[in-house]
């Protein structure tokens, strides 16, 4: 193979790989942030209490996270051909990508959230906020650099995964990977992409830890 | 007039995984409007339940807690929320918002409350001046030490202008120096703003600084209640009397020894008592320990004597400091008194 053929390649397999994190680790937010207040908020010793929801939600977020993502991946294909249309390529790789990576997102922002002292939240309510102000003023705020890091966590993972979709043609890096690496034994096609996937799990990883740590107003002085 | 806090026949009980725990048991309280109330006990006495149950942080099993004149019990959860507004709280591990800097951590109330920004703004800078911290302004609580936080808690916990101020035990995590700036900060608000102060505490030396009135809690209960003067100088229950006499009386050597404690409560500093007895009695007294302050010209505190052997002598004595209106009780080696 040519060398521009082969930067070409990776280049737009990198464009589709991040494609695929961002939108996926986007969406995963918008179903997993909702679901982590929940399962703060509906603790036993929560904002609101409600013991059966809480229950549910934990066993629900559970389940979701213990079937491996290979698995998930072929399970829901034909959830993937009702949404996009087509199973494989990047954007159809994006509906198992949010299903794997909501209820993750969800344990972190619960953890990020649990972080925050019990007794921040109970001044906020000796002076009369409601359960709304405190998970908008107070809990997300002061977990602010938990959840920069965890979102961090949450880029590479999904990352990883969108690797994964490789093995059924889920477009990007990984699928470069496994199709010249293992089907063609290209060992050095392999090689340089796995390369490029470290390189930019590295790059998100470190950009996170500066962003969150810029912001943390902990540590100063 | 009603009485600005008051207790009837509160409960309140914990069901926890080994069984039911009754934190409060039937408490009956008042506190008037400008008191600087002190509520002391051991720890797990109750007192933080009993605190938290006047802005209704926790909820009462049983019984009605009245804010003036009007029962928590029967607010919705908007009503309740309004009236904590009124009702600022103080914590012994400040509970500042960590990625706030000071100046907005004063706010917060406000914003709570729907203040506009410009106009919380202002307040907060006008509280910052009261506890002395305007330099701090932009600082972040992690660059303040424990008595800043503490300046900046109480900043905070007065935005709303409220009519009490309940500091659970605010000066716990504290030095002494640190812990009498504070509560002279805290009187000097009490007498500045009207505001009632209710403090939980199981230091002594914090209700005797600042408070008038003192209700001492065991075990769930309100055991005594009364002016601050009434039960340091003459405590009723045992543990009132644990609580006061702390470690002096525990420490006597046991003997035959006569000892007694002698209660200073607002005497002439400038009279010196012990010196006279001594001269006009012509006894050899022992000071075994000493406990006294000197506020603004009087002597308040005790003194654990040991008096000579002879009944005769002694009695003159105790008789001479008595007739001085100084409280002289008898001190037995367990602690126990009982009042001459």
């Amino acid at each position: 193979m040519e060398t521009q053929e082969l930067i070409k390649m990776l280049a737009e397999g990198s464009v589709d790989t991040l494609y695929m994190t961002l939108v996926s680790t986007a969406l995963a937010y918008v179903i997993g942030f909702p679901m982590g207040i929940a399962l703060i908020v509906t603790r036993k010793d929560g904002l609101k209490p409600m013991p059966a929801v809480n229950r549910i939600l934990d066993i629900f977020v559970n389940i979701l996270r213990s079937i491996p993502f290979l698995i998930l991946l072929i399970a829901v294909t034909p959830l993937t051909k009702l949404i996009v249309g087509k199973s494989y390529g990047s954007t159809a790789t994006i509906v198992p990508l949010v299903i794997a990576a909501a209820p993750f997102i969800a344990r972190m922002i619960e953890s990020s959230l649990l972080e925050v002292e019990h007794g921040v939240v109970e001044a906020a309510l000796s002076m009369g906020a409601s359960p709304l102000k405190i998970i908008v003023k107070v809990l997300i705020p002061e977990a602010k650099t938990s959840l920069i890091v965890g979102c961090t966590i949450a880029l590479s993972t999904i990352l990883g995964y969108s690797a994964m979709a490789g093995v059924v043609a889920g477009g990007g890096l990984g699928d470069i990977a496994i199709r010249y690496g293992y089907h063609r034994y290209q060992t050095d096609i392999m090689l340089i992409t796995v390369i490029v996937l470290v390189l930019i799990v590295q790059i998100l990883q470190e950009v996170g830890m500066q962003i969150s740590k810029r912001t943390d107003k902990r540590v100063r002085g | 007039m009603n009485p600005i806090v008051e207790f009837k026949n509160v409960s309140k009980t914990f069901y926890t995984k080994n069984g039911p725990f009754q934190a409060l048991n039937q408490i009956n309280l008042a506190i008037q409007e400008g008191d600087i109330f002190g509520i002391i006990g051991l720890s797990g006495a109750g007192k933080s339940t009993l605190v938290r149950c006047i802005n209704y942080l926790e909820v009462p099993t049983e019984g009605e807690v009245r804010i003036a004149g009007r029962d928590l019990g029967k607010m919705n959860q908007k009503e309740l929320r309004r009236q904590r507004q009124e009702i600022g709280m103080i914590f012994q591990n400040f509970n500042l918002l960590m990625q706030r800097n000071v100046l907005d951590n004063i706010c917060f109330p406000l914003e709570i409350a729907g203040v506009k920004k410009a106009d919380a703004r202002k307040r907060a800078e006008e509280l910052l001046e009261i506890v002395g911290l305007s330099d701090k302004a932009k600082s972040y609580p992690s660059q303040l030490s424990g008595g800043q936080k503490q300046r900046v808690a109480i900043a905070r916990a007065l935005a709303t202008n409220p009519k009490i101020l309940l500091c659970d035990e605010a000066t716990s995590a504290l030095d002494p120096t640190t812990t009498k700036a504070i509560l002279a900060l805290l009187k000097e608000i009490n007498q500045k703003f009207k505001i009632t102060i209710v403090i939980i505490t199981h230091e002594m030396a914090v209700v005797e600084e600042i408070c008038n009135q003192v209700a001492i809690v065991d075990a769930g209960k309100l055991v005594e209640t009364g002016s601050a003067t009434d039960v340091f100088s003459k405590p009723q229950t045992e543990i009132a009397k644990q609580l006061v006499y702390k470690e002096e009386a525990n420490q006597l050597e046991v003997g035959g020894k006569r000892y007694v404690r002698v209660v200073f409560d607002g005497n002439s500093s400038f009279e010196p008592a012990i010196a006279d007895m001594i001269l006009n009695c012509r006894v050899r007294v022992n000071i075994m320990g000493a406990d006294m302050k000197n506020i603004d010209g009087k002597a308040y505190g005790q003194m654990i004597l040991q008096m000579p052997d002879e009944d005769v002598k002694a009695q003159q004595a105790i008789h001479y400091l008595e007739e001085r209106n100084i409280i002289v009780e008898e001190v037995t080696a367990h602690g126990n008194t009982g009042t001459h």
